[in-house]
């Protein structure tokens, strides 16, 4: 349903909702880190500020709407002092103009202070994450010195609960924008300019994000998470990542390595540890691990593979991926391999 | 006077709607002509008096001016800047100027890229979706200048190493076969 429906046919459950949020929706309302907590802070602090203004303002247009009108009899000019009248309608207009000049002045130092605090954010051995915008989804990776001890990654980022992590940004092709709501706020991604930037989670759990910035055709669809775990389970997912993809001992999957190596994927796929190296898609070395396909689009199960591989324009029309009309069981052994990669 | 300003932008507008026929952008489409693969002629020879002549393989994708800046994107992707560099060639041949080995015709290209030819260019058979390889022949040609310039990519996202292809200089192809005057 949506959210205007709701609006107006629940509109307790829908404000309820809105600031409850909901659970795998992403909210700036529902911090999981520091700075999405200050910035949580300042929207409390403006909130209120804009609702005692909308109040008094509504107040005044009552009040204003239920005197009774002057009748026309007495409505006859009349020459009689407004000194005072004049004094106080200049009182109230001169103290109503500092009022607000002094609160937009406060929110601006308080926007201020939060910003500082949203950006100073350190650590002196931070985990770096590099992530690269492509139309129409991310590129992660976690760079290392020992260049095969770089895990590379998408859509998909594994953060250390607790732990400052350095986001290094970039874009393929367009200015794409990196929001993780829960966690902070938006970073353009810009083309040949690479910046970065500090996050950090609390608690445990999946964040969803998405691109901010239109991007393309499927801006809409492109979606990231942002999976915050404890320093082992962490670790773990790393070493996992880190292994070349498992040889399959299923003849099916034996089978579906020689499809995916025959075909057009190994023109933009990698798959460490085969023949396909090519860096213009995702790394499907770890497919298997991932909850979902297509930068949060579709959920990771057979069915949902099988419809995207043969026809991804039908999913996310203009993507870079081409429809792939493959014999029926050469479809189900390619996805019987790529499940096996765990 | 006054009178002209009504038609002059109804023409106006005219021209703009029928620029947006070059744009039109098809997500799933067919390839042209899939069986041309067995009827192209990469010899000069031919049995008999009368010339085959190039089978008739109309590449609608040299149309479409997205199509044919996805077969750039393609060109580089599939990384034939390997070989041929930015079209002006390398460890291949180049591919802006008006030589062409194996012909110049889209079908030619078509069946060079499917087939592969001796000396180092791979075979993409079954690898490349056969109406990506139309969109690259698209693109490959408008490197020539083969290609109506309004279709043409225009200009680069990134610096110069040649001019763009909308501003090559239109090539007469030699080569065994699809040249111009066989074939008008």
């Amino acid at each position: 349903m949506s959210t205007l429906a709701r609006l107006l046919l629940d509109p307790g459950g829908a404000l309820l909702a809105m600031f409850q949020g909901e659970p795998g929706q992403h909210h700036i309302l529902h911090p999981a880190g520091p700075q999405a907590s200050n910035i949580e802070w300042l929207y409390w602090v403006i909130f209120w500020i804009v609702f005692v203004a909308f109040v008094l303002t509504i107040l005044g247009f009552a009040r204003a709407a239920a005197r009774s009108r002057t009748p026309a009899h007495e409505m006859v000019p009349v020459i009689k002092d407004t000194s005072e009248a004049d004094r106080r309608s200049t009182w109230a207009v001169g103290s109503a103009v500092l009022v607000t000049v002094l609160a937009l002045f406060a929110v601006l130092v308080m926007s201020m202070i939060t910003g500082k605090k949203v950006e100073g954010l350190t650590s002196k051995q931070p985990i770096t994450i590099q992530v690269t915008g492509h139309q129409w989804w991310w590129e992660v990776t976690y760079p290392d010195p020992q260049a095969d001890q770089t895990v590379t990654t998408a859509n998909e980022i594994h953060v250390p609960v607790g732990k400052p992590v350095v986001i290094l940004t970039n874009s393929a092709d367009v200015i794409h924008s990196f929001w993780p709501p829960s966690i902070n706020g938006k970073r353009d991604l810009i083309p040949g300019i690479g910046s970065a930037f500090w996050i950090q989670v609390d608690q445990p759990g999946v964040y969803h994000g998405q691109c901010a910035e239109f991007c393309g055709l499927q801006h809409a669809h492109m979606g990231f998470s942002i999976v915050a775990e404890h320093d082992d389970a962490f670790q773990a997912w790393k070493a996992q990542q880190l292994k070349p993809a498992k040889e399959p001992t299923d003849p099916e999957a034996v089978h579906g390595r020689e499809v995916f190596l025959t075909h057009a994927c190994i023109m933009c796929h990698t798959v460490r540890g085969t023949d396909a190296g090519s860096r213009v898609g995702p790394d499907l070395t770890h497919l298997a691990s991932r909850a979902m396909l297509a930068a949060e689009t579709l959920p990771n199960t057979r069915g949902a593979m099988a419809g995207w591989i043969v026809d991804p324009q039908r999913v996310k029309p203009g993507n870079q991926m081409p429809p792939n009309p493959l014999q029926p069981d050469d479809l189900q052994a390619l996805i019987t391999y790529l499940q096996t990669l765990q | 006077m006054r009178g002209y300003i009504p038609s002059v932008l109804l023409a106006a507008g005219l021209l703009i709607l029928a620029g947006c026929k070059r744009e039109a952008r098809e997500f799933r489409p067919s390839p042209p002509a899939s069986q041309v693969i067995n009827t192209v002629q990469v010899s000069g020879i031919n049995p008999g008096a009368n010339p085959v002549g190039a089978p008739p393989a109309p590449n609608y994708y040299e149309e479409s001016a997205y199509a044919v800046s996805q077969g750039k994107t393609l060109f580089q992707q599939y990384n034939c800047v390997g070989c041929h560099a930015n079209g002006g060639g390398g460890i291949g041949p180049p591919l802006m100027d008006n030589n062409w080995i194996y012909g110049a015709e889209p079908g030619n290209i078509y069946a060079t890229i499917l087939q592969g030819r001796p000396n180092g260019m791979p075979s993409f058979r079954n690898r490349i979706p056969e109406y990506q390889v139309w969109e690259i022949v698209a693109y490959v040609r408008s490197l020539s200048g083969l290609l109506p310039k309004d279709v043409a990519p225009s200009r680069s996202d990134q610096l110069y190493v040649k001019p763009p292809e909308q501003s090559m200089p239109k090539q007469t192809p030699t080569g065994v076969t699809g040249t111009t005057e066989t074939q008008p």
